[in-house]
């Protein structure tokens, strides 16, 4: 399996993370070198074994649905690059 | 005399109990110390007033006679762990200026402990690296040398921080997490201990995270005998962390008898590996005669899915990471990228991402993206899911057998220097971990010990591998190994 230029370009965007076309071809470089490494996997026989989902054998917890915590709105904000009005500001996102 | 920053927990506890000191006088030392080791660049963000605060406080319960277990001593916390008003930034620019309105549980715990922080330790940026050269902060330096080479070397990572700290007697221990060895990585580059217990032991609520399945927190120490100490007050059941294992937290400091008589020590044929250094393969062999002449038996054992820990790591852990990351997304916290005219949500998500994490982060980030995409999920991730259940079959079948603990070198090589593996690929750097990342996948406790010095003068260490929930019997086997091997050498002081 081997990545392209484009294949980068489509992880990049489905990551959210802007990468100037001329750093693609060295991302794809390295993308196969660390995915080279990852086929390794494909000589392992995993027939009849299931996927892990937990490393510790563990039933989760139960507890009463309630509410147990709430109104800390200015510490919820307190760390937005751009709060106004009790409220988190992003750039316009519907059009 | 051994100055007041020299000092182990344990040897301070006394102390400071029998009035020989105070924690104040502990704490200025230790501040002083830090002062003078900028060089090191392993403290990140310097928190005297609180520790000065703390201190005081811990001498007033010290003279009351209401001193918890790690009253009045100084620490060193990773940047991972959110501490309160405290910055918090997991070594990253994404979280510059972000001040945590909580506190982690186990910063918290060891608080209630009566422990004092001293500031917040150097770490790879979001856990990511084996030399801590991916901070936003730059390289943690390790207090070690190669003789009278000037050359810096990396006190690994990602605790590379930490590591440094408590090697040059920064603080008297430190905090650290382990992913897939930055714990016992570090410590093995520094001469120091550093144990990863079992996965649930200890609370990850407000540890900034990386990858969910396999991060633990643990102590890095002087002996292990401090190990002991900061593991207790560091673990504990948390509701917050829906894995954090319910269960009784023994005396693990009472569990060092000395006395490893009869137990079974498996001995693993495949960690034996191409090219290791010989120096490596001899530290092994002492350690394996170490433990027999304490009377343990030591067993050839067989963990035949060792070789596929590593690739299986490299999906999982960027899988998880891709999800975990995604929060940095410059609406919440952290940085926000200077947007231009006509720019959208995406944009601002795009170029936030991008100035706010460092080359290794975006590339598992994307590998994890990559690898939990339609039509890859199951060739990769859920492939390495089954890969994984087979490694901790592994261990599993080898318990069954009766092995108590499992001995191996910690890490392939002893540190290396800064910058000399720039060139190299990723790839290359993922392989210090060989020897680690078995025991993050598997969920088991680990703890690496300082078993000897390369021909070049720098440290070395061993690693010890237990049972899950076993940290009280693994404990006991470090410590009969920490006696036998002696390691007592310390930095030569440049800073």
């Amino acid at each position: 399996m081997s990545i392209d230029e484009s294949t980068a370009a489509r992880v990049a965007k489905l990551a959210r993370i802007k990468v100037e076309p001329d750093a693609l071809p060295a991302l794809a470089g390295e993308f196969n070198t660390i995915l080279g490494f990852i086929e390794q996997l494909n000589e392992v026989n995993i027939e009849g074994v299931d996927p892990m989902t937990s490393v510790t054998p563990q039933v989760l917890k139960r507890r009463v649905d309630e509410v147990t915590d709430g109104n800390q709105q200015a510490k919820v904000l307190s760390n937005a690059p751009d709060a106004r009005e009790g409220f988190f500001a992003v750039p316009k996102v519907v059009e | 005399m051994t100055k007041l920053n020299e000092l182990t927990l344990s040897a301070a506890r006394d102390a400071l109990r029998a009035g020989e000191t105070t924690s104040k006088e502990l704490t200025e030392a230790c501040l002083t110390a830090i002062d003078a080791a900028g060089a090191l660049n392993a403290f990140v963000h310097h928190t005297p007033e609180v520790a000065l605060e703390r201190a005081v406080a811990a001498d007033a319960r010290l003279a009351k006679g209401d001193a918890p277990a790690m009253c009045g001593l100084p620490i060193g916390i990773k940047d991972l762990f959110c501490t309160k008003g405290v910055p918090s930034q997991a070594g990253s620019r994404i979280l510059e200026g972000f001040l945590p309105e909580y506190e982690s549980t186990v910063s918290q715990n060891l608080a209630d402990a009566g422990a004092v922080m001293l500031g917040k330790l150097n770490m790879d940026e979001f856990a990511m690296g084996s030399s801590n050269e991916t901070s936003t902060y730059g390289n943690a330096v390790n207090p070690w040398r190669r003789g009278n080479d000037d050359a810096q070397l990396t006190p690994g990572g990602s605790s590379g921080g930490s590591a440094a700290a408590v090697a040059a007697d920064l603080c008297l221990a430190a905090t650290g997490t382990d992913t897939g060895g930055s714990i016992r990585q570090p410590a093995a580059f520094t001469g120091t201990v550093g144990i990863k217990p079992t996965y649930g032991r200890c609370s990850r609520w407000g540890i900034v995270a990386f990858a969910s399945s396999l991060d633990q927190a643990g102590p890095m120490t002087k002996s292990v005998r401090d190990a002991a100490i900061m593991l207790e007050a560091m673990c504990g059941h948390d509701p917050k962390d829906s894995t954090s294992a319910d269960l009784p937290v023994p005396n693990f400091e009472a569990a060092l008898s000395g006395d490893i008589n009869g137990k079974k020590i498996g001995i693993p044929k495949e960690y034996r590996m191409d090219g290791m250094p010989d120096e490596i393969e001899t530290l092994w062999q002492d350690g394996i005669a170490m433990m027999k002449d304490a009377g343990a038996e030591i067993v050839d054992i067989s963990l035949p899915h060792t070789k596929y820990a590593l690739p299986a790591y490299y999906v999982i852990a960027p899988a998880e990471a891709s999800s975990n990351l995604a929060r940095y997304d410059g609406v919440r916290y952290g940085h926000r990228a200077k947007l231009d005219q006509g720019d959208g949500i995406t944009e601002m998500y795009e170029k936030t991402r991008a100035e706010g994490f460092g080359d290794e982060v975006k590339r598992r980030v994307m590998i994890g993206t990559y690898v939990l995409s339609a039509g890859f999920y199951d060739a990769y991730y859920n492939r390495a899911r089954r890969v994984r259940t087979l490694i901790k079959r592994d261990f599993e079948q080898v318990f069954a057998q009766g092995i108590d603990a499992i001995l191996t070198p910690a890490t392939p090589s002893a540190a290396f220097g800064l910058g000399e593996m720039t060139d190299a690929d990723p790839v290359a750097m993922y392989l210090n971990d060989v020897f680690t990342v078995t025991v993050n996948l598997a969920g088991l406790p680990g703890i690496a010990v300082p078993a000897g010095l390369d021909k070049q003068g720098l440290p070395l260490g061993l690693q010890l591998i237990g049972q899950p929930w076993a940290e009280a019997d693994l404990l006991c086997a470090a410590h009969v190994l920490e006696q036998a091997a002696g390691f007592v050498a310390k930095p030569a002081k440049w800073w």
